[in-house]
């Protein structure tokens, strides 16, 4: 409906994105009548979400013109970002940035630059990044996930840890339930996401690839191949970040820090 | 350590100067107290005089920032923190028993030390606290005063030089805090532990302790 009044894709482009935003901002009025006061974060989040991806989509017409090795620098960039956002789900705990950088580093970093070697992830730019930002965005999602509930973890079950450090347990040991809660927390997400993949949930990229005339076969299961990856920088990361923070959570004495 | 012979021969527990502050606050103020081998010594002073803070001193659960502890003469920034907190075993003002049976609690504290305990072993601490036969049963499902108990043989169970007890009693109702006060003068004397006891209820301290220290606002004011 909307394609046959603008013959811009520029212009279109932005028609579609002032519909949904409004889409969504008549969500957030339904729920202020339902005393759900939503207003400002949602309106905040989607000026600045418009303006990042138009900002992104225009450099990577830049990047996309440079040489290869430009997009290890785009991934690094991304990671950096993404360890900064999660973070914030770590507020209060010392080196937080760097517990989810490491995460995220380990985890997504390690998966890209394995999978981009072993020829799972095509090593060309307009592969590469989306691919590898995909990964990074689940993997930032799921240290924030791992870092938030270890937290609220630790809180809840201040006396139970504290109980088991006063009979003199490791606090590796006493705090073992809560890294296995908050590392579960963090993947069951994904795992849900693997398990409704292409029933409840066609993922984007596999819509684009077939979108862009890719055989609809392998679009399913090079998605398939994306999901999978996601699930393992997931893993890694949430593993990576818990066990990171898990040692700052306690002092060189074996004290409950946080 | 420059202190007299006769004060390093005879005590047990010895704080000196012991202090912490935190964020400017100054919850504990220069303590220097000592606890002799076999001696019950009671802590008490009103809401909020430090008393909890300077039982999880001894215990080094929290971190002096002036002074210290000495445990038979040593320093105890000197042992490891594990075999500290085994020696000196605390007891909780509520009971904290982690999920799962009675035994699972009262083999913890030893299993933590890679030493397994005995199933003879466990039903003689049950009987020690009066809960005989309760060894698979469901810590979910233990009253107030039961909890407590189990909680107690968890931490004897470590078989401790010196029981730090903070308000055994008083999350209790009446007639459970004087079963519970009772067992643990029982035990206290049967295995002549050397114990501080941290109680607001002076009649308690003086019914259990030999000797009691007063706190307000971090200071000991009598003793
Ligand atoms: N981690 C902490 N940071 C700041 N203040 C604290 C901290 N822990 C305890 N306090 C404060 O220190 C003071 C002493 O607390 P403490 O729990 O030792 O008192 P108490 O004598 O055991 O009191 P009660 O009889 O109510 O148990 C209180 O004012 C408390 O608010
Ligand atoms: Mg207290």
């Amino acid at each position: 409906m909307l394609s046959g009044f603008f013959a811009d894709t520029l212009q279109l482009g932005i028609a579609q994105a002032v519909i949904s935003a409004v889409l969504a901002l008549a969500i957030v009025y339904l729920a202020r009548r339902n005393e759900i006061h939503l207003e400002r974060e949602t309106a905040v989040a989607l000026v600045r979400g418009f303006v990042q991806i138009v900002a992104v989509g225009s450099i990577l017409v830049l990047v996309f013109r440079g040489p290869s090795w430009t997009s290890a620098f785009v991934l690094l960039f991304m990671m950096l970002a993404a360890a900064a956002t999660s973070a914030r789900r770590a507020r209060g705990i010392s080196g937080a940035f760097v517990v989810s950088f490491y995460g995220i580093a380990g985890g997504a970093g390690i998966v890209i630059a394995l999978m981009t070697v072993l020829g799972v992830i095509d090593p060309r730019m307009a592969s590469l990044i989306p691919v590898g930002s995909m990964i990074i965005a689940s993997a930032m999602n799921s240290v924030a996930l791992a870092l938030e509930r270890f937290r609220s973890e630790l809180a809840a079950n201040v006396g139970l840890i504290e109980a088991g450090l006063a009979l003199g347990a490791a606090p590796n040991q006493v705090v073992a339930p809560h890294v296995e809660a908050a590392v579960g927390a963090a993947m069951i997400p994904r795992i849900d996401t693997l398990r409704a993949l292409g029933i409840v949930w066609i993922p984007g990229l596999m819509a684009g690839m077939v979108l862009a005339g890719s055989d609809p076969i392998y679009a399913a299961i090079y998605q398939f191949v994306v999901v999978a990856m996601i699930v393992a920088a997931s893993g890694l990361s949430s593993v990576i970040s818990t066990l990171l923070i898990r040692g700052r959570a306690f002092s060189a004495a074996e004290q409950l820090v946080i | 350590m420059s202190d007299e012979p006769e004060q390093l021969n005879s005590a047990v527990l010895r704080t000196q100067r012991l202090t912490r502050v935190v964020e400017g606050r100054t919850l504990i103020d220069e303590v220097s107290i000592e606890v002799r081998c076999g001696e019950v010594v009671a802590v008490t002073g009103p809401s909020g005089s430090g008393k909890s803070s300077l039982l999880r001193l001894l215990n080094r659960l929290d971190e002096p920032t002036g002074g210290t502890v000495y445990l038979d003469n040593r320093d105890y920034r000197e042992i490891p923190p594990r075999e500290l907190r085994r020696r000196l075993g605390m007891l909780l003002q509520r009971p904290f028993l982690f999920p799962g049976t009675v035994a699972r609690n009262l083999a913890f504290g030893p299993g933590a030390h890679d030493e397994e305990l005995a199933k003879e072993t466990i039903a003689e601490l049950l009987d020690s606290v009066g809960l005989p036969g309760y060894a698979e049963r469901d810590v979910r499902r233990l009253s107030g005063g039961e909890a407590q108990r189990v909680s107690l043989a968890r931490t004897l169970a470590n078989r401790p030089e010196v029981l730090l007890l903070d308000e055994p009693t008083s999350a209790l109702d009446e007639a459970a805090q004087l079963g519970v006060e009772e067992l643990i003068c029982r035990i206290i004397k049967s295995q002549g532990l050397t114990c501080v006891i941290v109680t607001h209820d002076r009649d308690q301290a003086t019914r259990m302790a030999g000797r009691t220290v007063l706190l307000e606002a971090g200071r000991v004011v009598s003793r």
